[in-house]
């Protein structure tokens, strides 16, 4: 397999003004390839979830360039980013989100809504695939605040799958769930990077959770230190 | 993005707030109810009351007034041109109230396309005989079927058939005040007393009844014929020529055009009754005002509501844009929102508003003025239904669009950040 660059940042520096500035990311590079397993480690408050709404497209006031897929994020509008941050990341955060309006199955197939790839028949058997992938192909109908914190998370993980993306970032995925749910999501992310060849950076800081991913990397104070 | 998809998106939202969304639509719904009513209702009372004069008025009306000519022989007069003259109280020295060519200009009028129909009339003054007291009378002689057509005559007659004038000679309506004054019954007989000093005896066919009571005291129909008769003029003696157009609009215009064309006086009705139409126009700008504020007002209470829900929804919208929606989608999804519940809130407020209308309309209203007036008058224009509809539509699309602005500019990071 090719060593393909998903993402790379290049000297991405971030500063708060909240009455002093505060260097929060300091000069950081690094690069991603494809298949990768990633995780990023540090200490509360050391920038690492900062970094990740940077990566993630969401976060587009910072210094440096973030390339994802051989496209520069720099000066691109709020919708060309949004369109990028559909088709190529899926996003797991640490309290689920799930949306409490919708089913379980609506809640996948949203994503999918935007990006208006497939046709509703197809996302929907996509769905249930995804679903029966994680093994809650069961709940497809339940609203989505009529069931637990891991199943949530595992829904949340199916529609981060939903487009396809090249890259799936994760905060804290397991930061609020119990050690066995914990390890039902470690299994997850194993088998999405081994057997479907998927790229994941996870920032969480749970130390043997990422001991376990391919490749850690640490920070501290806004730098990456190894 | 489909707009299936952002519909389906706002239902849901919608949905998880359904009673605040039905507060906010029964907002809607009662201002379009209320704009609808009130100006159906408001409208009707001003047809109603233009119409006691309108409806009777001739758009134009030919005569020949007493009047001095506008040239005099002095001005005529080529030795005197440049000078100026002094003669004052100068004084018509023709009297004569008839239109000369009576025949042809009616039949000219009748052949004009913008002309909807022509009633020759003639007015005598006249004292109505009672004992030995005389009141002060005036008798118009008018073409029945043609005063019926053209102005309702048969409206305001009551007890008696309005074509039996025509059918029988030396009958009389009288109006409903003189006929109390003098105690006459269908069938009498009375003595009138023509200004020349001749007396007739005219039979009572029947009463009639204008709505404006002044009128009523002094005023009361006979045939043309008849009232030639009283006058003892020839049967080519008409004073006046009432004209109704198709276009109401068109009586100034044609008037001046009249004036000239047949040599005569002419009125229009726009000139004659100016104070109908500023009464009936101030009144519908009151009540279009009225209709608005309550409109608005709803509008306000959308505004509210979005507002709300989008303080509620903050997680929601976050993990919409964090998941690949754009703030535009965002805006539509709440605009969407707004809409929905502006379009469900004002079609069935048009639907209340035409129960109102009904019931308004129903509602017993006897005025002695009005004979054939018994429930209060509506108007159902469509237009009242469409400018309620279309203005509330745009008052929600307005009172959504900033929410939704808002919205669309949440930043998701500072929400999920948050937690």
């Amino acid at each position: 397999m090719e060593n393909k660059i998903v993402l790379e940042a290049k000297a991405i520096f971030k500063t708060f003004y909240d009455t002093v500035q505060i260097d929060v990311l300091k000069d950081l590079s690094f690069t991603i390839n494809r298949g990768e397993f990633v995780s990023i480690t540090g200490k509360s408050g050391c920038g690492k979830s900062t970094l990740l709404y940077i990566l993630s497209t969401m976060d587009s006031n910072y210094r440096g360039e973030l390339i994802i897929d051989n496209e520069s994020m720099v000066n691109k509008s709020e919708k060309e980013l949004a369109f990028i941050r559909n088709e190529k990341i899926g996003f797991v955060f640490q309290f689920h989100y799930l949306l409490n309006e919708f089913s379980v199955l609506k809640n996948v197939m949203l994503p999918g809504f935007k990006s208006n790839k497939f046709s509703e028949e197809e996302l929907e058997q996509k769905a249930y695939e995804l679903l029966n992938k994680l093994g809650i192909e069961k709940l497809a109908k339940k609203m989505a605040y009529q069931i637990s914190g891991g199943e949530k998370q595992r829904v949340a993980i199916a529609r981060a799958m939903i487009n396809d993306p090249l890259i799936l970032m994760c905060d804290e995925p397991t930061g609020n769930l119990d050690s066995k749910n914990t390890d039902i999501v470690f299994e997850i992310f194993n088998e999405l990077v081994n057997s479907f060849n998927k790229t994941l950076l996870v920032v969480t800081h749970d130390q043997s959770f990422a001991e376990n991913t391919q490749r850690i990397i640490v920070m501290e104070d806004g730098r990456i230190i190894s | 993005m489909r707009i299936k998809h952002i519909y389906e998106i706002a239902k849901a939202l919608l949905l998880a707030r359904s009673k605040q969304t039905l507060v906010a639509a029964i907002g809607v719904t009662f201002s379009v109810a209320f704009f609808i009513s009130l100006l159906g209702f408001m409208e009707g009372l001003n047809t109603l009351l233009d119409g006691l004069v309108l409806n009777r008025t001739p758009h134009i009306r030919l005569f020949n007034d007493i009047r001095p000519t506008a040239m005099q022989p002095v001005s005529l007069d080529t030795t005197y041109k440049g000078y100026h003259n002094f003669i004052s109280s100068v004084k018509p020295a023709n009297a004569k109230k008839e239109i000369y060519n009576v025949e042809s200009i009616i039949k000219r009028l009748n052949a004009d396309n913008r002309v909807y129909g022509v009633a020759p009339k003639v007015t005598a003054q006249a004292f109505y005989n009672l004992g030995n007291i005389e009141l002060n009378g005036i008798i118009n002689g008018v073409s029945v079927v043609q005063e019926a057509k053209l102005f309702n005559f048969k409206d305001y007659v009551f007890e008696g058939n309005y074509l039996d004038l025509e059918n029988r000679s030396n009958s009389i309506i009288l109006g409903r005040g003189v006929a109390d004054k003098m105690l006459a019954k269908k069938g009498d007989l009375i003595q009138v007393t023509t200004i020349n000093g001749e007396q007739f005896s005219l039979k009572v066919i029947g009463f009639f009844e204008s709505g404006v009571a002044e009128l009523d005291k002094v005023q009361s129909y006979v045939s043309l014929a008849t009232c030639q008769k009283l006058m003892g003029k020839p049967n080519n003696y008409i004073s006046d020529i009432q004209v109704k157009l198709y276009d109401l609009n068109l009586a100034p215009a044609l008037a001046k055009e009249y004036e000239k064309l047949f040599e005569v006086n002419t009125e229009d009705i726009q000139t004659a009754n100016a104070q109908f139409e500023t009464g009936s126009s101030a009144r519908t700008i009151i009540s279009y005002a009225v209709g608005i504020v309550l409109l608005i007002v709803a509008g306000f209470g959308i505004y509210n509501i979005l507002n709300m829900m989008i303080y509620e929804k903050m997680d929601t919208i976050a993990i919409l844009k964090a998941t690949g929606f754009s703030g535009a989608d965002v805006k539509k999804i709440f605009i969407t929102i707004s809409l929905s519940i502006g379009i469900g809130g004002a079609l069935a407020g048009a639907l209340l508003g035409f129960i109102f209308s009904l019931v308004i309309d129903n509602i017993p209203f006897n005025s002695a003025s009005l004979p054939n007036v018994h429930t209060y008058p509506v108007d159902y224009g469509i237009q009242y239904y469409s400018i309620a509809v279309i203005f509330a539509v745009a008052t929600t699309y307005f009172a959504g669009w900033f929410p939704s602005r808002k919205a669309s500019v949440i930043d998701p990071v500072e929400i999920i950040r948050g937690k």
